[in-house]
């Protein structure tokens, strides 16, 4: 079958006018907006600040600066620790979630899906907001908890907390995470479960040793989809984290903003690409390693 | 056997349970800002004050929030169009054009996902300075559409791979020409699908903010409207009742898209990417 449609495959007129405009569009915004936009911060990663759009020289000075200046380690180790506890704990919890879509939920499957994936499309502020309400001194959380006397002062320990920052952004990228874990789930052949079950394994049995290994590439593209935007979010540190959560993401802002050194800005967006880039690299070897069949 | 299946269906219901309260804290502290857009009160706190329309009352007749409100419909409007456009001509050289480049593209268009907003946001910024055009409403329709453009490529993509290869070849033997045979047969085929992605990309649009910050000039979108009137503790009511018809919208919206996503062809098949 396949041979005959490539034998008459030839035959279709392929108009070069039609492929132009067909390409042209995405040409353009792949290779303008995203590969020469992204070009330009490297290369500008490499200038010195004199104020001027590209700045001036070439030199690796921003990068010995982000290098041997202790306040940068910080920062990025901060920014790493926050965004793989916020992975850690989104697909954590959202593993079981997909689990049930995939295998216990029926009919109800498709209105599940779409109730957990409905507040991705939702306004991101907004939900930082929704936490900012919740956490704060005179808010939600302080003011249930006197209500039903469990505390009788409110505290400020909610508000303004690293931990603060964890919890609202693992509430913003929840979504992020159920969507690909339960693909990866739902196209695991239920002729191996019952093989599993037949051969005489426990269920957890099964679980650890069938459908988790099969799962891996959806656990991996969750905690990818997950850690990205996280590790350079710049909203959630500044609503609801206070000075003691700036994140990389925050300094890259403010680099571009009050501070204005944007040869510096983009030096310290080259090493929060590298950083995706090894995380990328490393959860990709993880997957070959679990066999992908995505 | 039969233990194992009561096991599973015990398991089940336990999991159940776990979905449920999963769903709450997905959903509570997001419900809560309607709960509050009707309360009397300028703190957002327990007890309640009592019921009041007075939150909405004050979105009228503010020209601010009304210039925001219009100028992030325009730049939604377009960005989608441009997004929908590219998603559906990168999908589809993708997957008939046969050639290295249209993959390339397509695997370049999906790349935004693995970029943090902050540097989509300075690349651009670096960019639209570089070519002369500096922060203004255009800066951030070319923003919004590369934001949207991995889910319109996602989504197209999706909807063009359902389609039985043997339609697009039975109207090319018939002698229809390649530009015919896209425009008469295989996007008719996937007009939902178009919809869908365009509402996709309008709601991405409308509510983005990270990228945005940078982009803007001196007209403010309305998630920077709302940012700005963050800092003010008395207009947090105000905020709130905005969120409300924000909220509510983007609901719709996407429910619409949803549904559309999962019409006519894809309907047959369980397709959820």
């Amino acid at each position: 079958m396949s041979a005959l449609v490539a034998a008459q495959a030839p035959k279709a007129r392929s108009s070069s006018g039609f492929r132009l405009a067909m390409l042209l569009p995405g040409a353009l915004v792949t290779f303008l907006l995203i590969l020469f936009a992204l070009g330009l911060v490297l290369f500008l990663a490499f200038r010195g600040n004199d104020g001027s759009l590209l700045g001036v020289g070439l030199t690796v000075d921003n990068f010995v600066t982000v290098a041997t200046d202790p306040l940068y380690w910080t920062v990025t180790l901060r920014s790493l620790v926050i965004a793989g506890l916020v992975t850690l704990a989104t697909v954590a919890t959202a593993y079981p979630v997909a689990y049930y879509l995939a295998f216990h939920a029926g009919r109800r499957r498709g209105l599940l899906l779409f109730l957990v994936t409905l507040p991705f499309w939702t306004s991101y502020l907004l939900r930082v907001f929704a936490w900012k309400i919740v956490l704060a001194y005179n808010g939600v959380l302080n003011s249930a908890l006197i209500e039903s006397g469990i505390w009788s002062e409110p505290t400020l320990a909610f508000l303004n907390t690293p931990a603060a920052v964890v919890v609202t952004l693992a509430h913003a990228y929840a979504p992020f995470a159920i969507l690909p874990i339960y693909v990866a789930l739902d196209t695991i052949p239920k002729s191996l479960l019952e093989a599993a079950s037949d051969l005489g394994a426990r269920p957890f049995t099964a679980f650890r040793r069938v459908v988790l290994p099969n799962s891996m590439p959806g656990v991996l593209a969750a905690a990818l989809v997950v850690f990205v935007p996280t590790v350079g979010d710049y909203v959630t540190p500044a609503m609801v984290g206070g000075p003691a959560s700036t994140m990389i993401g925050t300094l890259i802002q403010s680099q571009f903003g009050k501070a204005n050194d944007w040869p510096f800005g983009a030096a310290l967006s080259v090493c929060v690409m590298l950083v995706i880039l090894v995380v990328v690299l490393v959860a990709r070897n993880a997957d070959r390693r679990f066999g992908s069949r995505t | 056997m039969r233990v194992d299946r009561a096991g599973t269906k015990r398991d089940g219901r336990w999991l159940g349970l776990y979905v449920l309260a999963y769903l709450v804290f997905l959903y509570l502290p997001v419900l809560l800002i309607p709960l509050f857009s009707f309360n009397d009160s300028i703190q957002a706190a327990f007890p309640l004050q009592g019921f009041t329309l007075q939150w909405y009352e004050t979105l009228y007749g503010n020209p601010a929030l009304s210039g925001a409100l219009v100028n992030s419909l325009v730049i939604a409007t377009v960005a989608a169009s441009g997004a929908t456009l590219c998603g559906i001509t990168v999908s589809y050289m993708d997957l008939y054009g046969r050639s290295p480049l249209a993959a390339t593209i397509s695997a370049i268009a999906r790349l935004p996902i693995l970029i943090p907003g902050v540097i989509v946001g300075i690349s651009l910024l670096i960019l639209i300075n570089l070519i002369g055009l500096g922060p203004s409403r255009i800066a951030i329709v070319l923003g919004h559409i590369l934001v949207a453009l991995p889910t319109t490529v996602v989504v197209m993509r999706s909807r063009f791979a359902a389609i039985p290869r043997t339609v697009r070849e039975a109207a090319l033997d018939l002698g229809a020409s390649d530009w015919t045979t896209f425009r008469r047969v295989m996007l008719p085929l996937s007009l939902p699908a178009v919809l869908s992605a365009f509402m996709l990309a309008f709601l991405i649009s409308f509510d983005e903010f990270i990228v945005v910050f940078f982009l803007a000039g001196t007209e403010p979108t309305l998630p920077l409207y709302i940012w700005s009137q963050l800092r003010f503790p008395r207009s947090l009511p105000t905020v709130m009742a905005l969120g409300t018809v924000i909220l509510a919208t983007s609901f719709i919206i996407a429910g619409t898209a949803e549904i559309l996503r999962h019409r006519g062809l894809g309907a047959k098949r369980r397709n959820p990417a």
